[in-house]
């Protein structure tokens, strides 16, 4: 008779991952001495705080035009930061995607440097460049740019080998030099996709901006820090509302340029 | 002097079997070869060796008396542009429009510069627009290629390698992607710039019905051999099973289909 044993481990290998989660869970909740029961019950007592003083009052809309400065200059940074890197990323994608690299060891070194860069946090850099460049603005731009260029280096590299390698063949087959390859095919080819991941790391730095401000001492997340930390809750709740209409903003103007860019 | 000459060629993706081994062969001016055989003989591999965009482990191609093998960068650019190609998947920058696509084929003519920002003279405008109505596209000039259908992208991939002004034309399963009437109107178009303008086709073919109707010369390549070469007479049906081995009986009802 055919054993079946191999369908029988399989379920045991399932049930023994299982198990492990529980006793780490177990394990973890008697080390940090966190009560279960206390945990949940106090989620309703911080709504209604929340609703009591967290909310944005008649004396703290005298601070918006400083909290709107302090979000655009937030904005502009997360901007910056982004595109610049963008840019730097795709050159450096160029010359470690496999289809495109001029020797095989341009793809060892970027792909490194585009671990090292993205699989920091971005929080490590600002911390890591506090010790350099101190609370500035620039700070927070450099933690920014390395994140978002490990980032773009790793999807441009893919994106250039999933999709331009045919047509790399071809006009290779023509005779055509290096760099024009790169021009007439490459970048056409990418092009999408580079503004593509470019909008999404703008979306996702403009949130990672406000925590960086937080640690650099600058633009809103210090701003919110500040009035967080001497108990003016109502200005700290408006800090945040300029935030999440902010984001929302953005998207919906990153959404309407994918629909040009992509169709 | 033959256009292309192969002798002896070699090559191995690393590990110890040869995708070709001991390829030989010479092809005059003006001939339409068809390379058949089953998938993965190596067909592709040695299309791609006659203009080296796969480099032979040994042995030596030549086109036009140059040694593929041995030339510099610089001379296998100027080598390259007069040996057009065209591929299964079209190979076009679907974004770009027709026009720019067929442009791409003159990119071996240009210097560094002007190729990289895409600089074209108004006579080779003119010259993309005469290929494009050559082949039956010019009402699609200004449309993106990723909106043709198969049968139109491979013309625009002829017009592209057309352009290049080529003595000799490398065409890697042409038709492979193609319903019956595109691959018609494909392979006709091949055989009229064979005819009409001279230039040597050489095409890998999976279909052998259309290998016997287009080529003056058949060459069976099975396991990187070269197992048949002649004219398609010659092509009897113990020969065609030597060179497709197992896949022979399959190959065989889907001609028998095509012909009932």
């Amino acid at each position: 008779m055919r054993s079946f044993d191999f369908l029988m481990r399989q379920r045991l290998a399932v049930g023994l991952v299982f198990l492990g989660i529980l006793i780490a869970s177990y394990v973890a909740v008697v080390v940090t001495e966190y009560d279960v029961v206390k945990g949940f019950q106090s989620i309703p007592k911080a709504v209604i705080w929340s609703s009591e003083n967290f909310y944005p009052d008649e004396k703290s809309l005298k601070r918006l035009p400083k909290i709107i400065a302090k979000m655009q200059e937030t904005l502009v940074t997360a901007v910056t930061a982004t595109t610049c890197a963008a840019f730097v990323g795709f050159l450096v994608a160029i010359l470690g995607a496999n289809a495109t690299r001029p020797h095989w060891v341009f793809s060892i070194v970027s792909r490194a440097i585009a671990s090292l860069f993205r699989n920091v946090d971005v929080s490590a850099w600002s911390l890591i460049l506090l010790f350099s460049f101190g609370q500035s603005m620039f700070t927070g731009y450099l933690a920014l740019f390395f994140v978002t260029f490990g980032f773009m280096v790793r999807m441009l590299m893919e994106t250039i080998d999933l999709s331009s390698a045919d047509t790399i063949e071809a006009l290779r087959a023509t005779g055509a030099s290096p760099s024009a390859v790169i021009t007439q095919s490459v970048i056409p080819t990418c092009m999408p996709q580079f503004v593509s991941w470019t909008l999404f790391m703008i979306e996702t730095n403009i949130r990672s901006a406000t925590l960086v401000g937080i640690l650099t001492g600058t633009g809103i997340g210090n701003l919110f820090d500040i009035y967080y930390k001497s108990l003016n809750y109502h200005a700290a709740s408006l800090v945040i509302v300029v935030i999440v209409i902010a984001v929302l903003l953005i998207e919906s103007v990153s959404n309407a340029i994918r629909r040009v860019v992509l169709q | 002097m033959p256009v292309l000459h192969v002798e002896n060629v070699r090559k191995s993706y690393g590990g110890s079997s040869f995708a070709l081994d001991g390829v030989s062969f010479s092809i005059e001016k003006g001939e339409f070869v068809a390379i058949i055989g089953p998938s993965g003989a190596g067909k592709s591999t040695l299309l791609r060796c006659i203009n080296r965009l796969i480099a032979v482990t040994s042995g030596t191609v030549s086109v036009d008396g140059t040694d593929v093998t041995k030339v510099s960068n610089s001379g296998l650019r100027i080598l390259r542009r007069t040996v057009g190609m065209i591929f299964q998947h079209y190979n076009l920058v679907n974004r770009l429009t027709v026009i720019e696509n067929v442009l791409h084929g003159r990119l071996g003519y240009k210097s560094s510069l002007s190729g990289t920002f895409g600089l074209f003279s108004h006579a080779e405008k003119m010259r993309a627009y005469e290929l494009l109505q050559a082949v039956g596209l010019s009402e699609q000039i200004y449309q993106r290629c990723g909106q043709l259908s198969g049968g139109q992208k491979q013309r625009v991939g002829i017009a592209r390698a057309l352009i290049q002004d080529p003595t000799l034309m490398l065409c890697d399963e042409p038709i492979a992607s193609l319903d019956p009437n595109a691959a018609k109107i494909v392979m006709d178009t091949l055989r009229d710039i064979n005819q009409r303008l001279g230039i040597t086709v050489v095409a890998n073919l999976h279909q052998v019905h259309a290998a016997r109707e287009y080529a003056h010369r058949i060459i069976g390549v099975n396991a990187g051999k070269v197992v048949f070469d002649g004219p398609p007479s010659l092509l009897t049906l113990e020969i065609i099973q030597q060179i497709y081995g197992s896949e022979a009986q399959d190959l065989m009802l889907a001609e028998g289909e095509l012909h009932a």
